[in-house]
């Protein structure tokens, strides 16, 4: 399976992604933000950090580089696009993904592991994961989700609220939503559940030794499905 | 020609940034503000004679770039 990282000025987590992807079997490709296009891919990933320094909207100026209409062409013919925490809000900006993410709400940069609750697994990015709850890491100043309330009652009736913040037992209440996100929503799909965007790191979990594994069941689960 | 346009959050719409210059204002003895909005102040030099078509052009910059429009009004001055 042939993955490819697009690497922005800012990115951080690309080489972060481009370790867990190889480690799970991905034959990974690094890909520049100012190139036109992407080789052939099963899967398309845009990586977290600050892409651009976070001008304007944080993913904003992501979102128009050059790169971004191959991503936008694969994703439209259903090819698999993750975006992780900048990745999500690149998506959100191209308008892949509705709705968008806000400063946190207390306005502090949040750095910690959470746990979340997989809302769908009707889609290759959770299909045979047999948790419920995930332990990931966070690290975010903008991972606020918002949308109008019509969007956000479209989101759910279409199943596309993909995880959400929770406790360890899977309550996911406003005790337990870290930035103020709408719903505790903390990743969703596109309608084709092709797209994924979500704010946890599963890039940063796959190392009993360093973190944890949680991370490693939902790269496992994706070179399986794919 | 140049056209200045300001971007502002919609009302409803969370800004916690704004929140946190209202409470130092209160602070700062400046009892009596009670809310503050913070937003974005664009001075863009278009090269192009005719005001109607150079705002035009700056009216499609804030929707496809300027502006989130979930989020955010903008207003060309």
């Amino acid at each position: 399976m042939k993955s490819s990282v697009i690497i922005f000025p800012g990115s951080n987590c690309d080489r972060d992604m481009d370790v867990a992807l190889k480690k799970f079997g991905f034959q990974n490709q690094m890909i520049w933000h100012n190139d036109i296009k992407i080789p052939k891919s099963d899967l398309i990933v845009l990586p977290g950090g600050f892409s651009y320094g976070d001008y304007l909207r944080c993913g904003s100026i992501a979102g128009k580089s050059k790169i971004i209409k191959s991503v936008i062409d694969f994703a439209n013919s259903g090819g698999l696009v993750l975006g992780i925490c900048n990745g999500f809000q690149i998506l959100t900006e191209t308008g892949l993904l509705p709705g968008i993410l806000l400063q946190n709400k207390y306005l502090n940069f949040i750095c910690k592991n959470v746990f979340v609750k997989i809302k769908n697994k009707e889609n290759k990015y959770f299909k045979k994961i047999k948790k419920e709850v995930l332990e990931l890491h966070i690290a975010h100043n903008e991972g606020n989700y918002f949308c109008s309330k019509d969007e956000l009652k479209s989101i759910e009736d279409n199943g596309q609220i993909a995880v959400t913040y929770c406790d360890h037992e899977g309550n996911d209440d406003e005790k337990n939503n870290p930035n103020g996100a709408l719903k505790n929503i903390a990743g969703i799909f596109n309608k084709d559940k092709n797209i994924l965007g979500m704010m946890p790191h599963p890039e940063r979990m796959i190392d009993p030794f360093l973190s944890g594994e949680d991370g490693s069941l939902f790269f496992e689960n994706l070179i399986e499905s794919l | 020609m140049k056209v200045k346009v300001i971007v502002t959050l919609k009302n409803g719409v969370l800004d916690p940034q704004g929140k946190a210059i209202q409470q130092t204002l209160n602070g700062m003895a400046f009892n009596n503000v009670s809310e503050v909005r913070q937003g974005k102040y664009f001075d863009i030099e278009v090269n192009e004679s005719d005001e109607g078509k150079a705002k035009f052009q700056v009216e499609e910059m804030c929707k496809k770039l300027l502006a989130n429009l979930v989020i955010e009004d903008y207003n060309i001055l």
